[in-house]
C-alpha cells in the first residue's frame, strides 16, 4: 500500500546577487561565478515571478539576448536549452559558457544593452508548506490535480526533478510505488513537454492527462475510447 | 484611520487558494512581532500600503506595530532633498543637514524603544527614519530596509554618505532590480501593491462616480484625460498640460490634474502655483488639490477617465498606473521608473519620452475606443495576477520566513 500523496505548495521570494551584467561579455564572465541556484532560477523560476506577456523563451537569458541585445542568433541557441537534459547545475552552466564564449568568438563587436536593460542575475528562496490536501489513490489525486494552485503544480512537476533522482516528477514517483498498475498514466506525464508552457497551461495539460483516472475503471475505458 | 478588513473578502477577488496559502505560511511566524515605521500615515502610497498590510498581518496572527516618526518642517525639508537626491538629482547636502536628520532619528529611536528592542522583524520604510537603526547597536530582531524609491543612479556625494547607515540592516527590500545598488546583504526584490477592497479601488455604483462628476464640475460631454498625483516636478503636470493642449487642437477633452499633499513633501505646494499659473483661465483644465482623505473622489475620478496619464520624468513603482490599470483604463506614461513594468506599448498602453508623444499617443487611443477597451481588461488581469495586496502579503511571508531560516534556498515547513 503507497503512502498518501500529500499536496504541498511554494512561494517563493526573489533576491538580487547584486551582479549584473550591461554587455556579452561581462554576461559571460559573470555566468562563469555567480551561484549556480541563480542559473536555475533564471530557467524555471521565471515561471512563479511576474511577467505581463507570453514570453518568446522560456529563459531569461534568451529573453535577454533577444530584447536587450537583440541577437536572435544567440537568443535561439540559448533558448533551446532545457536544464534537465544536463546532470548537474554545473554542466549547464559550462554549455552556457560555451554557447556566449562561440557568440563573442563570432561577432565583430560586443553586444550591449541600453542603461536600464542590463541582465540581474537573481535567486530564490522557496518556503513549501503543507497545504492539507491528501491523495490516497490516484483517483483521487486525478480530482485533486484541476484544483491545484500554479505554484503546486511547479512544486510536484518542475522543482521536484531538482530533488528526485532520474529528473523525476512527484506525481511520477508517487505512482510508480503502485508498480505497473498505473504505467499509462505514467506514459502520458511523461509525454507532457512541460518546458514550453505556462504553469496554467500545464495544470490543464496534468488535468487531461489525469483525467481518465478521475472515475471507475468502466468509466475510465469509456472516456479513454472518446 | 485603520478600517477593518477580512481576508475572506479577498476570496471573490483572488480565489481560495490564495489566501489558503497566507494562512498557511503565516502560521510558521505566529506571534512573532513585526513593527512597520514610516514618516507619514496619510498620502502617499508607502501609508495606503501599511495601512491594510497591517490589518492583514494581524488577522494572520503576527503582532504587527506601525509607527510613524515624529518631525518639523525643517527635517522634511532635509529629507526631501535626500529623497530627490536619492533618485537621482545633483544638489547640496550640507553637514549640518546631515546631523539634525540623525538627531530627529535619535529622538525617535528613544521614543519607539521599547517597542523596538522586543520586535522580531523591524521594518523601515524609506530614507527618512533610515538612521533609527544606528540607535540600536545591539539589537535582538531582524531589521530591513524598505526602499520604496528608485536607487538606480542615486548622487553619489550623497549615497556614500546614506549607504553605511543601509548596510547596518540585515536586508533590504527594494520594488524592482534596476533599483537596487550592489549592498553587504540579501536585497529582495518585492513590488508593492494596491488593495482592491480600499475606498480608492472598491468597485462603485454609476451614482457615485456621477455624484462626483457634479461635485468637481466636470462636462459629462466630453471625455476625460486624468493624471493623479502628488504636485511634484518629477511628475512633469506642466508636461501633461502641455500635451493636453496639443490634443485640444483635435478633440473635444477635458483634463483633470487631481493631486494632494502629503506631510513628509514640503515642497507640494510651490509645485501647485506653478500649475494653477499655467492653467489659469483655461475651463477645460481641473485642477482638484484634494485633502487626504480623498480617495473615493480619486477612485470616481479613474473610472470617468477615458486615458490615465502617469507621464512621470522618475517614478518609483507608480502605484497610480497600478491604479488605472485595475480599473480598466489604458494608461499613457513616462518612460520612468515601474511604470515601463506596467505599460507595454500596445498591451495596456503607451510609453512616452515627450509631451508631444503623450499628445500623440492620446490621440491615436481617442481615434481607436475599441483599443482602449482591450488594453484596459489586459490591465486589470494582469494587476489581478501580479499586483493585489494579497500578493504583496505573501512576499512579506515567504521573506521573513527566509530570513528565520537563515537565508537557505529552500525551505520546508
Amino acid at each position: 500500500m503507497a503512502e498518501p500523496f500529500r499536496i504541498k505548495d511554494c512561494a517563493l521570494v526573489t533576491i538580487s546577487t547584486g551582479a549584473s551584467a550591461q554587455n556579452l561579455r561581462e554576461f559571460c564572465q559573470l555566468l562563469q561565478r555567480v551561484p549556480v541556484e541563480s542559473i536555475y532560477s533564471h530557467f524555471y523560476e521565471g515561471l512563479l515571478r511576474f511577467s505581463f506577456d507570453d514570453p518568446e523563451f522560456r529563459n531569461d537569458f534568451a529573453q535577454w539576448a533577444k530584447r536587450a541585445l537583440h541577437d536572435s542568433v544567440l537568443a535561439e541557441r540559448l533558448g533551446i536549452i532545457d536544464p534537465h537534459d544536463y546532470p548537474t547545475l554545473e554542466h549547464l552552466r559550462e554549455a552556457l559558457v560555451e554557447i556566449v564564449e562561440d557568440r563573442l568568438y563570432e561577432t565583430r563587436y560586443i553586444p550591449w544593452a541600453r542603461r536600464g536593460e542590463e541582465f540581474y542575475f537573481l535567486v530564490s528562496q522557496t518556503v513549501v508548506f503543507d497545504t492539507g490536501l491528501v491523495a490516497r489513490s490516484p483517483r483521487q489525486l486525478a480530482q485533486l490535480i484541476p484544483r491545484l494552485s500554479p505554484s503546486s503544480i511547479y512544486y510536484h512537476f518542475i522543482e521536484a526533478r531538482r530533488r528526485l533522482e532520474n529528473k523525476m516528477d512527484d506525481f511520477t514517483f508517487w505512482l510508480q510505488s503502485f508498480g505497473d498498475e498505473y504505467q499509462e498514466l505514467v506514459q502520458r506525464l511523461s509525454e507532457i513537454e512541460y518546458y514550453f508552457c505556462s504553469l496554467s497551461e500545464l495544470r490543464d495539460r496534468l488535468a487531461r492527462a489525469f483525467a481518465p483516472w478521475q472515475t471507475g475503471s468502466k468509466k475510465r475505458l469509456k472516456e479513454k475510447a472518446r | 484611520m485603520v478600517v477593518e478588513k477580512k481576508l475572506k473578502n479577498y476570496i471573490p477577488i483572488v480565489g481560495e487558494e490564495v489566501i489558503a496559502q497566507l494562512e498557511q505560511l503565516s502560521r510558521a511566524l505566529a506571534g512573532k512581532i513585526i513593527v512597520h515605521i514610516n514618516s507619514t500615515r496619510e498620502g502617499g502610497g508607502v501609508a495606503e500600503i501599511l495601512e491594510r498590510m497591517v490589518v492583514l498581518m494581524n488577522e494572520l496572527g503576527l503582532k504587527t506595530y506601525w509607527e510613524v516618526i515624529q518631525a518639523d518642517g525643517n527635517f522634511f525639508q532635509i529629507t526631501k532633498k535626500l529623497h530627490n537626491s536619492l533618485q537621482g538629482w545633483e544638489q547640496d547636502f550640507p553637514k549640518n543637514w546631515l546631523d539634525q536628520y540623525m538627531e530627529v532619528n535619535e529622538a525617535n529611536a528613544q521614543k519607539f524603544k521599547p517597542l523596538l528592542e522586543n520586535a522580531d522583524f523591524v521594518f523601515i520604510h524609506d530614507p527618512q527614519p533610515l538612521p533609527i537603526i544606528y540607535f540600536f547597536p545591539k539589537r535582538k530582531g531582524k531589521w530591513i530596509w524598505r526602499c520604496h524609491i528608485d536607487l538606480s543612479q542615486p548622487h553619489r556625494p550623497i549615497w556614500k554618505q546614506i549607504k553605511p547607515l543601509v548596510e547596518l540592516y540585515d536586508a533590504s527590500i527594494f520594488s524592482l532590480v534596476n533599483f537596487s545598488q550592489p549592498l553587504n546583504h540579501p536585497m529582495y526584490i518585492i513590488p508593492p501593491s494596491i488593495d482592491p477592497l480600499s475606498d480608492k479601488n472598491r468597485e462603485l455604483s454609476p451614482e457615485e462616480i456621477d455624484r462626483y462628476r457634479e461635485e468637481f464640475n466636470l462636462d459629462p460631454q466630453k471625455q476625460i484625460l486624468l493624471q493623479v498625483s502628488r504636485f511634484d516636478r518629477f511628475k512633469d503636470p506642466i508636461g501633461v498640460i502641455r500635451a493636453f493642449k496639443m490634443v485640444r487642437e483635435h478633440q473635444p477633452v477635458q483634463l483633470v490634474l487631481a493631486g494632494g499633499g502629503a506631510t513628509d513633501d514640503p515642497e507640494g505646494g510651490q509645485v501647485l502655483q506653478e500649475v494653477l499659473e499655467v492653467a489659469e483661465g483655461e475651463e477645460d483644465i481641473h485642477i482638484l488639490n484634494l485633502p487626504p482623505e480623498s480617495d473615493l473622489a480619486i477612485n470616481a475620478l479613474q473610472r470617468m477617465a477615458t486615458i490615465v496619464l502617469q507621464k512621470s520624468l522618475r517614478e518609483g513603482f507608480g502605484l497610480t498606473v497600478t491604479e488605472a490599470l485595475w480599473k480598466s483604463k489604458p494608461v499613457i506614461g513616462g518612460e520612468a521608473g515601474g511604470i515601463k513594468l506596467q505599460v507595454i506599448n500596445y498591451h495596456t498602453g503607451f510609453l512616452v519620452n515627450t509631451p508631444e508623444g503623450a499628445a500623440l499617443r492620446i490621440r491615436y487611443l481617442l481615434e481607436h475606443p475599441e483599443l482602449i477597451k482591450q488594453m484596459g481588461e489586459k490591465g486589470h488581469k494582469f494587476v489581478k495576477e501580479n499586483f493585489l495586496l494579497t500578493r504583496h502579503l505573501r512576499d512579506y511571508l515567504v521573506l521573513m520566513i527566509g530570513i528565520l531560516y537563515g537565508g537557505r534556498n529552500l525551505i520546508e515547513l
